[in-house]
């Protein structure tokens, strides 16, 4: 019902693509994740949770953007189109099609967490499963959530008590307001950097309950004892020296390894994701009762292989979706990334070789 | 156990001075004699070596952990490290630290494990998984897999022990030289604040020189300076006290039976006389490649062939004691006047000579020197001031290395394997080949020299272009072109190209060139010719 184009995700008996990565006429949207959500296509469906976070990232596209509730069933040229939420941030959803008494499940980013920000990821039965697989290694299991802002409280707290000021980095949309809305605001002001902000906006325009924050600009100055709250591509900039001194500490789920928590120089690393781990992966998998699994971005191979031996089917589906990434992507870095990456096209090899190792095109770096 | 564990955490997250020797203080202000024994034997790099062979390790664990071993693998690739994917995947501990103490857990748990057989040995390890939780696992999973490693040097250790006994970091760093066992007796000795010490196996410790980078006009009058011979070789003291030998490497180990012909050559110095030099290969007066010194490294005994294919010698560079004085705090000039009377009161023939002075008036003249190291089979040239004392550890500003200009080639990326450490689930590992008429001929690896920027670039071609996996090992599409550098070349017969470098490393990415601009075997072998020709 669904396969890759160059353009993304396609179905042909509806003719609309879901999550594309090029402009399309007509695109059905899980979430407003930049890896999702591209620029210009004639028309975007997505969950009515999702409108104001979504019309946010398109700017001068938001009037193309429709949203249905979750449930609701739309049809297009004859398949049945719903959404259901994914768990994943504000309006994340998972797309249901159904045509011809088959049901296929897209299920984009997702997590099956607590996270009061979003609603709650529900399982639903199809035949063909979409999934992620950003975390899809057994070394990956969440600590318990509460367990986790527990750490970021005393972190913050002992900061505080030092006269420091604690910068703490998460995704812009969606990471950072779970942030918020998981920590123990009585323990001082909480500011955010202008990314974080216009988000949270939207975050309590949506009326999700957070915590009293303050714009953090760089005029504000030394922020002894707050929380500041950040997007990765903040780290090392001159906004982030204008607090005076602070620990930071960055809420990923690559912070569950240390090489990766050394990699990321930060003081600490907080084990906080918006993926599923493992064990979450697994269940859910089980839980949409499918018979067949296609695993995008992430550790596909071995996702692949571990379904298989375990009797299912399953197959890797390249995409361009990059999940969870643990790297601050600020300008000056893909600019030389991108650059590298022109050089080694540059080179004209075959593409075709990472199908080979049954990979995807793209792995969370 | 759990204060060890934290004291290991406390390091590993900060990479201050100030807060890691905070840390090592606290540690050592509370901790038992014991496990301060214990603890400083960890931190200075003297770790078990491993206990229980990796193979078996990896499968006991996937097989705890209830998943094939092809996954767990996988997971060891993304981890980098083989103690953290243990703990992360084996089940059990529930994230309960040891309230036993580390002496407990080394002396009770981890050495007997030296002489279990592999089933006895799988018992035991699953049971300390079920009990064992949080930071102490890893850190026991650690010191099993002889991979045991805290980010602090020697120095911060000393510098800590000092701060919390008030006794002198250099004596400190003297009592932690040579051959001792960790037990609460032993580190009571350490802080004693009684100096004289006992032990008179033990070497001193080494004085350590900084790299030049800077031209040497930079530091003074050449006339100031010492100049000599960087050799390629082990560093070594050779202590002959009480009618006894012992030559001691720079890792404090032990070599004893290792170079016999040192050992019987060192019968003829007079008691109380240690010297620091440079154990080589050495033959008709001239040292040979290291590659023939590798040879001897690693065998604990060593047969009459070997002995006589690979003879070694001592090129001596300095004296520390002479009749039983500590010579150290002696200006660089009186000390080498002092090793060139003991070495020519040697009989002829023997194993020790004098690392020979560089006569040179002028910096031009070291220039020419150093431009002529590879014909002397050296690694460049050393720099030492003719007033400076003999110090310890790593310091700036007496001693220097002034290595030679690296040779370089621009070579293609072939394979790639996943890093370690930091670099854990990144492909940073590479093998480089250069071309031999239209195949590609692996001939270095190489692991540094990208920045994490490139790396990651690097990380991304890997993942897109590869054509086969091996283990860990991918093959890539040729695309990727890199200008080595390295300090010398070898002819090998155990390489495939034929050649071996010395300390490759990626000296740029060449993002101008094609693989088919990359250069030949061809050209390595020419520069192979032109370091062996006399200059």
């Amino acid at each position: 019902m669904l396969r890759v184009t160059d353009s993304g995700l396609y179905c042909d008996a509806g003719d609309f693509f879901i999550d594309p990565w090029r402009p399309v006429p007509r695109a059905v949207v899980t979430h407003a994740h930049g890896d999702h959500l591209t620029w210009g296509c004639g028309s975007y469906l997505v969950s009515a949770r999702g409108v104001g976070v979504t019309r946010e990232r398109l700017g001068q596209w938001a009037d193309r953007v429709e949203g249905i509730a979750f449930g609701d069933v739309r049809t297009i040229n004859g398949v049945r189109v719903s959404l259901h939420p994914a768990g994943h941030i504000l309006g994340s959803a998972q797309v249901r099609l159904e045509h011809g008494g088959e049901v296929w499940v897209a299920s984009g980013d997702y997590k099956t967490d607590p996270d009061p920000t979003c609603d709650p990821w529900e399982p639903v039965r199809c035949h063909t499963f979409i999934t992620e697989s950003t975390f899809g290694l057994p070394i990956y299991r969440w600590p318990a959530t509460p367990a986790v802002f527990d750490g970021i409280d005393v972190w913050w707290r002992e900061n505080a008590a030092a006269g420091r000021a604690s910068l703490l980095f998460g995704y812009g949309l969606g990471k950072a307001q779970r942030l918020l809305a998981g920590v123990d605001a009585s323990i001082g002001p909480i500011l955010v950097h202008g990314a974080v902000d216009r988000m949270t906006a939207l975050y309590r325009d949506a009326g999700i309950p957070l915590p009293p924050t303050e714009y953090a600009t760089a005029a504000r100055g030394v922020a002894s004892g707050a929380l500041i709250v950040a997007p990765p591509s903040a780290d090392g900039s001159t906004w982030a020296r204008k607090f005076g001194p602070v620990s930071t500490a960055f809420a990923s789920g690559w912070m569950l390894v240390r090489g990766a928590r050394r990699r990321r120089s930060v003081d600490r690393g907080f084990t906080l994701s918006d993926h599923v781990d493992w064990p979450q992966l697994l269940g859910a998998i089980a839980a949409t009762g499918a018979e067949r699994v296609l695993v995008t971005h992430g550790f596909t191979g071995p996702v692949v292989r571990w379904l298989r031996e375990t009797g299912l089917q399953a197959d890797a589906l390249a995409t361009r979706y990059e999940g969870e990434r643990d790297d601050a992507p600020d300008p000056a870095t893909s600019a030389a990334t991108a650059e590298m990456a022109e050089t080694v096209a540059s080179v004209n090899v075959a593409a075709t070789a990472s199908e080979t190792a049954g990979e995807t095109t793209t792995e969370p770096a | 156990m759990k204060a060890f564990a934290d004291l290991y955490d406390a390091i590993d997250r900060t990479t201050a001075t100030q807060g890691k020797v905070a840390a090592l203080v606290a540690y050592f202000r509370t901790a038992p004699g014991a496990d301060a024994a214990w603890a400083v034997s960890f931190l200075i790099g003297r770790r078990p070596k491993r206990l229980v062979k990796s193979g078996d390790l990896r499968l006991w664990a996937a097989e705890r952990a209830g998943i094939p071993d092809w996954l767990f693998e996988e997971s060891y690739a993304q981890a980098g490290d083989l103690a953290e994917t243990i703990s992360l995947l084996v089940p059990g501990g529930g994230g309960v630290e040891a309230q036993e103490s580390l002496a407990f857990w080394v002396e009770e748990r981890l050495l007997p494990l030296a002489r279990l057989d592999p089933p006895q040995q799988r018992e035991a390890l699953r049971e300390t998984w079920n009990v064992l939780g949080g930071a102490s696992r890893f850190v026991f999973n650690k010191l099993i897999t002889g991979a045991f490693r805290m980010g602090v040097s020697d120095g911060l250790v000393v510098r800590a022990i000092a701060q919390v006994s008030g006794i002198d970091a250099d004596v400190i760093s003297h009592r932690l030289m040579g051959a001792w066992e960790p037990s609460t007796a032993w580190y009571e000795q350490l802080v004693h604040p009684e100096t004289q010490d006992a032990d008179w196996s033990r070497p001193y410790p080494f004085y350590l020189a900084y790299p030049l980078e800077a031209a040497p006009e930079t530091i003074g009058e050449a006339a100031e300076w010492q100049v000599e011979w960087k050799w390629d070789g082990i560093r070594a003291q050779l202590v002959r006290r009480r009618g006894k030998t012992f030559l001691w490497s720079r890792g404090e180990e032990l070599l004893a039976g290792r170079f016999p012909e040192l050992e019987q050559m060192a019968e003829f110095l007079p008691d109380g006389t240690v010297i620091d030099g440079e154990i080589v290969a050495w033959r008709d007066g001239a040292p040979l490649p290291f590659s023939e010194l590798q040879r001897r490294i690693g065998r604990k005994t060593v047969g009459k062939t070997l002995l006589s294919d690979v003879p070694c010698a001592l090129l001596a560079y300095d004296l520390l004691e002479v009749r039983g004085e500590d010579a150290r705090t002696l200006p660089m000039a009186d000390r080498r006047a002092a090793l060139e009377q003991v070495v020519r009161a040697m009989p002829s023939g023997g194993t020790l000579h004098l690392s020979p002075v560089i006569e040179a008036a002028a910096w031009d003249a070291v220039h020419g020197a150093r431009a002529n190291s590879r014909t002397m089979r050296a690694e460049g040239l050393m720099l030492k001031r003719k007033s400076s004392p003999y110090g310890v550890g790593r310091r700036v500003g007496d001693w220097w290395k002034w290595k030679v200009v690296p040779l370089t080639v621009d070579a293609v990326l072939v394979y790639a394997q996943a890093g370690h450490g930091r670099r854990a689930g990144l492909y940073t590992d590479y093998t480089f080949a250069v071309w031999d008429g239209d195949a590609l001929v692996p001939f270095a690896k190489a692991y540094s020299g990208l920045t994490d920027v490139e790396i990651r670039a690097v990380d991304r071609y890997v993942r897109q272009h590869t054509i086969e996996k091996f283990g860990p090992v991918r093959t890539v599409t040729p695309g990727l072109v890199f200008e080595l550098a390295f300090e010398g070349i070898q002819e090998s017969a155990r390489h495939k190209s034929g050649i071996a470098v010395r300390f490759p490393r990626i000296a740029r990415w060449r993002t101008d060139k094609l693989p088919r601009d990359a250069d030949t075997l061809e050209t390595i072998r020419a520069m192979l010719r032109a370091a062996q020709a006399p200059a």
